[in-house]
This record gives structure tokens, C-alpha cells and sequence, in this order.
């Protein structure tokens, strides 16, 4: 008999990653927008992910439905704890997500508002998403901490740092000419903040809770998670080489596959709990009739969903052409 | 009492926010079927009025769509943020729910909307075509779904009660519950309604326009007009129909909701229950001031028997009846508008003999008038139906103030001030885009300079096929 709520929790961990991973690289073109100032650029970096950005943020709706559905007390208890920085997550989501519309559609003369709209909502979605996920490893759903805490503020910075990576990662692939070459450089001064983010963070989380050190640390368990930041490593001087041989797709594969390192190294920390350190997965799970229901639902419907985004993103495959899309 | 007031504030921001986000699915559901058939015409006649039509309304679409998808997001997490008590009891069926609509839906939509919107040089025009028809497909699927979950709200059943959660046992049961085929159908024929009036609407600014200006009016917001007349005249009597269903599907399970929105507060002995037609209802009184009243037509239309009585509301206990004088008076915006829908479709009509309906000008103002009043009736529709719900989240089993979170007033008051701000700054804004396309209007043939590029590709492949 397959266990339901392991599955379910599979599946929902599954939906943020791809959150992470695809939203991360629009938002971080958004954050982009920072330090191309040429607004023809600017076009082709927006429409580099027109097509694509509503499909991605859909990771998120999933995310928060599959929660509450497989999970509804795990759902209802992070959420009423987090509710102001989810808040102003949403506002910013909301803000940088009508942007996309928006700043072809206004007049000349206000569009620039609408690029620093791009900018600051993309920053701040970002920020705001780590926030929360730096409160939610300390406990702060279980009312172990305040949800503002230096760790939640210095996870607000590591995701500004990962999500702009991907973005110019991502850009790499869609750009070409003496934008690619710029993204080249970011990403590589990127890869090195990511890097000293996720130490930190790895140094700070056995720090602040004893149970997560003893996952990592406890009798036996290491010889069996080493290979996590051994792997993470050899992604990152993969990565650095791949940027200097001027790759186009490479860069862009291995900085999601440390995004995903990084993503198993949380999961192993804070396994079984969904509001740690209170209520395990087992605890939080919906009645089985609910979490078989769903799951009939994603196993016939998923492959689906990945089959036609994946089409999607192929016919929207290769460079972003100048003046490309609608205006 | 501070619970209340928080209680009071988190009512407040959940219907604003809801308010904000469904006018823009009743459009997007809409437009998304009329951009399907649009593109069906142009691929089987070749005119190329449709498909300046469908470029016209495709970048309106596309503003409606991503309001819509970001209000949509703010939806799915306030279940959460300040419902936490209806998630723990109720989530483990609005959460299924959900989850299928995102999985049937959402991916469908946002999955083949770039296509939709941005691929048309990318694929052939028959994919393009698909990719527009799974768009449509997707919107529809979606109503299907949260309208499974609010009707289940309303009438719920197939479920057990079990640690005070709830257990569900039948999702059949779940989903097609006793309200659930009126409401989907009253829904989607309110989308479908509300899009034809703002269709109409925009044809109409265009030719009024044409009139002042001395200019003849293009086939494109002929054709405009005159397909969102059709469509009125089909739809606007069937609704009233489905309308009237779903009030007697009403009464046989939520009857103080009834007697709310009829304002009945109470029967005389042996006389059949009057029509309130107007008035001002009082609950602490228990009665209707300044009443005007039809005998026994309540009766007449509720129970389609001139002798039996309609349950008032002080049969129910005073502590289940809902806000009467909204309830009452949102129902009646609700059918005030639809009348004034139909009246406007039955004219119509009557200007189709000699080309009148596009010179019309008394008409053609109405029209402009009544460009939002499919979105308002809808608003109104739904204030009737969940205010008549109150004091029930979920009717019978949880109370509205068992299912808030635990937030201050004054944490609801900052939230509450931060989304009316934002919303009225970014959705204000959109619209006035909006306007500015509407106003732009679709182009007319095929030679203008202002045609865009992608029409300019479409139409330089026609030869070919015709």
C-alpha cells in the first residue's frame, strides 16, 4: 500500500520546485530590468518571457490548492502565520504580472513606470517568497519565531540572488550579441553571491535548530547526504566553466540543478514536518478519500500539463528576435 | 465586540477582492468563446472582418487575462490567510476542488495562451486555431470547477463530519450537489451575457462616433453589433429561465435565503405570500416600509400555486437570517438589469428591418449605457447569493465567524486599506487601458498602415487558400 501523504508530499514539493525554477528565471528577468537601461532590450527581455510567465506562476496556484487539498491543516496554520509577508508577496506578483500587459499598452510617456513596476514587483515577489521560506525553516508557523527575523531576511536576499541567476541564465539562452555577453558577466558575479548565500545558509539553519543539525550531522546520517554539497559544488565549477567557454543551454541546465541541490537540502532538514517542528506530514494530511481523489486527477492529468507546456516552450524555442511578439 | 469587527473586516476584503476578480473570468470566458468562433469564421470564410475582429478583441483579452490571473492568485492563498477556521474544517473538499481546476483549467489556459497571443507566425492556423479553442475549453472547465466548490458550499452533501472536519465520502455526491447545474448554467450564461454587452457596447461608441464624424461605418463593428445582438437574443431569455429554476432549487434548500431576498418576513393567516415589488425592508422591525406589493404573486412565481404560502423568515430562527435589505436589493439590481438586458435584445431585433440597428442613435446610447450591465447584474447575482448564505460559510455547518483567522482588527484595516488601494491604482489603470483599445478599435481591411505585422503575415498567405 503506497503511503497517500508521502506521495501527496511528493507531489506539492514537486509543484514549488517548478514554481522556483520557472517563475525564478521570469522574476529574475524582472530584477534584470536593474541593469539594462535600453528600452529596445528591455522589449526583447520581456518578450523573452511573454509567452511563457503565466504558465509558470501557475506552479504557485498549484502549490497553494495541492496544499490545502492534501494538507488543509499544514495550509490553513502556515498561512494565517505568514499572511503579511504572503500578502505583500501577492500585491508585488500582482503589480510586476500586469506589468507584462501593461507597458505595452500605456502611452509612451508612462511606460517607464510601468518598467519600474516590472522591476520592484519582481524584486519584491522574490524577496518576500524567501522571507517566507526562511520563517517557515525556523518554525515561525508553529509560532516558534516572529516571521522577521535576520535568517528570514538573509533567505530574502539569497532568493533575490538565485531567481536573478536563472533569469540571466535563461537570458543567455533567449538573447544573443553584446546582451548575452553582459548576462555572461552578471552570471558569473551571481554564481559567486549564490554560492556564499547557500554556505551561509547551510552554516545558519543546524545553527538555529538542533534537530536540523542532528539530520545532518547525527550518528550515521552523513555518510549518506555527503553527496548533496559535494554534487552542489561540482554543479557550481561546472556552471563557471560552462560561462566561460561562452555555452548557451549548459549555463542555464546546471544553475537548475543547483536550484534543485539547494531545494533537497532544505527538504532533508526540515523532513517530516510541514510546520516544523509541530505538525508532521502524517498529522496535517487530509481524510484518504481526498488525498486518492486528487491524485487520480494529477497522475492522468500531469503528464498532460508538462507535455504541453514543454510544446509550448519548443514553439517559442531559440533567440528572441528584436520587435518579436505584440505590442 | 472586536471579534466581530475583525470578523466584519475580513468579510469586507474577501468580497472586495472576489468582487475585483470575477468581473474579469465572466469576461475572459466570454471573449475567449467569441475569440474561438471568430477565428472559426475567418478559417472557414476567409472574410477578413473576423480576423480583424479577433486581433482587435485578442489584445483586450490579453489585459483581461493577466488582471484575472493575478487577482486569481491573491483568491488562493486568502482561503488561508484569513479563513484559516473554513480550511481546517473544509479543505479537504475545496482543496480538491481547487487543485482539478488548476490541473484541468489554469495549465490549459496559461499553457496554450502564448500561443494564442504570440505564436501566430510561430505554428500553422489550424494549431493556432486549437491553441485559441483550448484557451476557451480551459475557462470553461474552470467555472466548472469553482462553481462544484461555492455550490457545495451552498448545498453540501456526500460528506461525513468526523473530529469536526469534514470527511468527504462521495465526490459525485460532492460535486454535482442539489445547486451545483443551476449555478454552473446561470453562471456561464451570465459570462456569456456580460460579454456580449461589452461587446455591444464597444460597437456602439464606435458607430455613435461615426455619426458625429459623417463617416460610414466599417463591416467590422457591424459585425460586432450585430453578432452580440444574436447572442443576447438567444441568451437573455434562456437565463431568465435558468434564473427562475435556480430560485426554486433556492427555496427547496436554502428558504431563508428566499425569504430574504424577497424581504418576506412573515405570512398572514391563509393568504398566499405577496410579491414585494419595492420597499425598504427592516429587520429589527420585521417589516418592509414604503412596501409596494403584488398579491399572491410570490406564491404565484415561487411555488407556481396561487394558495400556498412561501416560508417567511420568522420561521427560521432570527440568529440564521441574513443582511435583508442587501440581499434584497442586490437580487433586485440583479433582475432590474436583466429586464433592462432584455428589453435592449427584443429592440434589437426590431431595428434589424433596414439596417436601423447600426444608425439607431437612441439605440446606440442605450447600448453604450449598458456596456458594463452584464458584469454589474452578475455582481449583484452573486451578493444575492452569498450574502443570502450568511450567517453560513458553509451552509449549516460552519458559521462565518468560526471560520475567520485570528487577526486583529487593526492588521485587517492595514491589508484591507492596502488592497483597495492597490486595486483601484492597478485594475483602474487597466481598464482605462482597456478603453484605450476599445477606443482604438478593430482596423478595417486589409491595407491600412495600422494593421499590426502579425495580421499583415495572416493576411499575405490568403491568396493561397481561397
Amino acid at each position: 500500500m503506497f503511503d497517500l501523504a508521502v506521495i501527496w508530499f511528493a507531489l506539492i514539493v514537486f509543484a514549488i520546485l517548478m514554481y522556483i525554477v520557472m517563475d525564478g528565471f521570469d522574476l529574475g528577468v524582472g530584477m534584470l530590468f536593474a541593469m539594462v537601461d535600453d528600452s529596445e532590450q528591455r522589449d526583447r527581455m520581456v518578450n523573452s518571457v511573454a509567452p511563457v510567465w503565466d504558465g509558470n506562476e501557475t506552479w504557485l496556484v498549484l502549490g497553494g490548492a495541492g496544499l490545502m487539498g492534501a494538507f488543509p491543516l499544514a495550509y490553513a496554520q502556515v498561512l494565517e502565520a505568514l499572511t503579511a509577508p504572503l500578502l505583500v508577496m501577492l500585491l508585488a506578483l500582482l503589480v510586476r504580472g500586469v506589468a507584462f500587459e501593461y507597458r505595452f499598452k500605456a502611452p509612451q510617456l508612462s511606460r517607464h513606470w510601468w518598467d519600474k513596476g516590472l522591476f520592484c514587483g519582481s524584486w519584491l515577489a522574490t524577496f518576500c517568497q524567501g522571507l517566507v521560506l526562511g520563517a517557515f525553516i525556523q518554525g515561525a508557523a508553529a509560532g516558534q519565531s516572529h516571521w522577521l527575523t535576520p535568517f528570514s531576511l538573509f533567505c530574502g536576499v539569497a532568493l533575490t540572488v538565485t531567481y536573478t541567476l536563472l533569469g540571466a541564465v535563461w537570458l543567455i539562452i533567449k538573447m544573443d550579441g553584446a546582451l548575452q555577453q553582459r548576462m555572461r558577466q552578471l552570471a558569473h558575479t551571481l554564481l559567486w553571491q549564490l554560492l556564499i548565500c547557500m554556505a551561509v545558509v547551510s552554516a545558519w539553519t543546524p545553527l538555529t535548530d538542533e534537530r536540523i543539525a542532528a539530520r545532518w550531522f547525527g550518528e550515521g546520517h552523513w555518510q549518506w547526504l555527503w553527496p548533496v554539497p559535494v554534487l552542489a559544488a561540482w554543479c557550481a565549477l561546472q556552471l563557471r566553466t560552462s560561462l566561460q567557454r561562452d555555452r548557451t543551454y549548459r549555463p542555464f541546465l546546471l544553475a537548475l540543478a543547483l536550484v534543485v541541490l539547494g531545494f533537497a537540502g532544505l527538504g532533508i532538514s526540515l523532513w517530516p514536518y510541514l510546520v516544523p517542528p509541530q505538525l508532521t506530514l502524517w498529522q496535517a494530511a487530509a481524510p484518504a478519500s481526498s488525498l486518492r481523489f486528487m491524485l487520480v486527477g494529477a497522475v492522468c492529468i500531469l503528464p498532460l500539463v508538462l507535455a504541453y507546456t514543454a510544446w509550448s516552450y519548443y514553439v517559442f524555442r531559440g533567440k528572441t528576435a528584436p520587435g518579436e511578439g505584440y505590442h | 465586540m472586536p471579534e466581530l469587527d475583525a470578523t466584519l473586516l475580513a468579510r469586507i476584503q474577501f468580497a472586495f477582492t472576489i468582487s475585483f476578480h470575477i468581473i474579469f473570468p465572466a469576461i475572459t470566458i466570454g471573449l475567449a468563446c467569441y475569440l474561438a468562433v471568430l477565428e472559426g469564421l475567418w478559417l472557414k470564410s476567409r472574410q477578413t472582418k473576423y480576423i480583424n475582429l479577433y486581433t482587435f478583441w485578442s489584445k483586450i483579452f490579453a489585459v483581461n487575462f493577466g488582471m484575472g490571473v493575478v487577482s486569481g492568485i491573491v483568491m488562493a492563498y486568502q482561503f488561508g490567510t484569513h479563513w484559516r477556521g473554513f480550511s481546517e474544517f473544509a479543505g479537504s473538499i475545496t482543496g480538491p476542488l481547487l487543485t482539478y481546476e488548476v490541473l484541468t483549467a489554469f495549465f490549459l489556459e496559461a499553457g496554450f495562451l502564448g500561443v494564442m497571443l504570440f505564436g501566430r507566425e510561430k505554428v500553422g492556423e489550424r494549431l493556432h486555431f486549437f491553441a485559441t479553442c483550448m484557451v476557451a475549453l480551459g475557462t470553461v472547465i474552470s467555472t466548472f470547477w469553482i462553481l462544484a466548490s461555492n455550490s457545495w458550499m451552498q448545498t453540501p452533501q456526500g460528506h461525513a463530519i468526523v473530529d469536526g472536519r469534514v470527511v468527504p465520502l462521495d465526490w459525485w455526491a460532492v460535486i454535482f450537489n442539489p445547486s451545483f447545474p443551476y449555478r454552473l448554467a446561470h453562471m456561464c450564461l451570465a459570462a456569456f451575457i456580460s460579454t456580449a454587452f461589452l461587446v455591444a457596447g464597444a460597437a456602439a461608441w464606435h458607430l455613435l462616433q461615426c455619426q458625429r464624424q459623417h463617416c460610414s461605418a466599417s463591416p467590422e463593428v457591424k459585425t460586432m453589433l450585430s453578432m452580440a445582438m444574436w447572442m443576447a437574443l438567444a441568451i437573455v431569455p434562456l437565463q431568465m429561465f435558468v434564473g427562475d429554476m435556480h430560485g426554486l432549487n433556492t427555496l427547496q434548500y436554502q428558504p431563508t435565503k428566499v425569504a430574504a431576498m424577497e424581504a418576506h418576513y412573515s405570512n398572514a393567516d391563509g393568504e398566499p405570500t405577496p410579491l414585494i415589488l419595492f420597499g425598504w425592508p427592516d429587520s429589527e422591525q420585521q417589516t418592509v416600509h414604503w412596501a409596494l406589493e403584488v398579491p399572491a404573486l410570490a406564491s404565484l412565481i415561487l411555488l407556481h400555486d396561487s394558495e400556498q404560502q412561501v416560508p417567511a423568515l420568522d420561521e427560521f430562527p432570527r440568529d440564521h437570517w441574513p443582511n435583508v435589505p442587501l440581499v434584497f436589493w442586490s437580487f433586485r439590481l440583479m433582475v432590474g438589469l436583466g429586464l433592462l438586458m432584455l428589453a435592449a435584445s427584443l429592440w434589437a431585433l426590431w431595428l434589424r428591418r433596414g439596417e436601423r440597428l447600426y444608425q439607431q442613435p437612441q439605440f446606440l446610447r442605450l447600448m453604450l449605457w449598458l456596456m458594463p450591465s452584464g458584469l454589474v447584474a452578475t455582481l449583484a447575482g452573486w451578493f444575492t447569493t452569498e450574502v443570502g448564505r450568511q450567517p453560513w460559510v458553509v451552509q449549516g455547518l460552519l458559521r462565518t465567524e468560526q471560520a475567520v483567522s485570528a487577526h486583529t482588527a487593526v492588521e485587517l484595516s492595514i491589508s484591507l486599506l492596502a488592497f483597495v488601494l492597490s486595486y483601484l491604482l492597478i485594475f483602474g489603470l487597466g481598464y482605462f487601458y482597456m478603453w484605450r483599445l476599445i477606443v482604438t478599435g478593430p482596423s478595417h481591411g486589409p491595407s491600412l498602415p495600422t494593421l499590426t505585422q502579425r495580421v499583415a503575415t495572416a493576411l499575405s498567405q490568403e491568396p493561397s487558400h481561397v
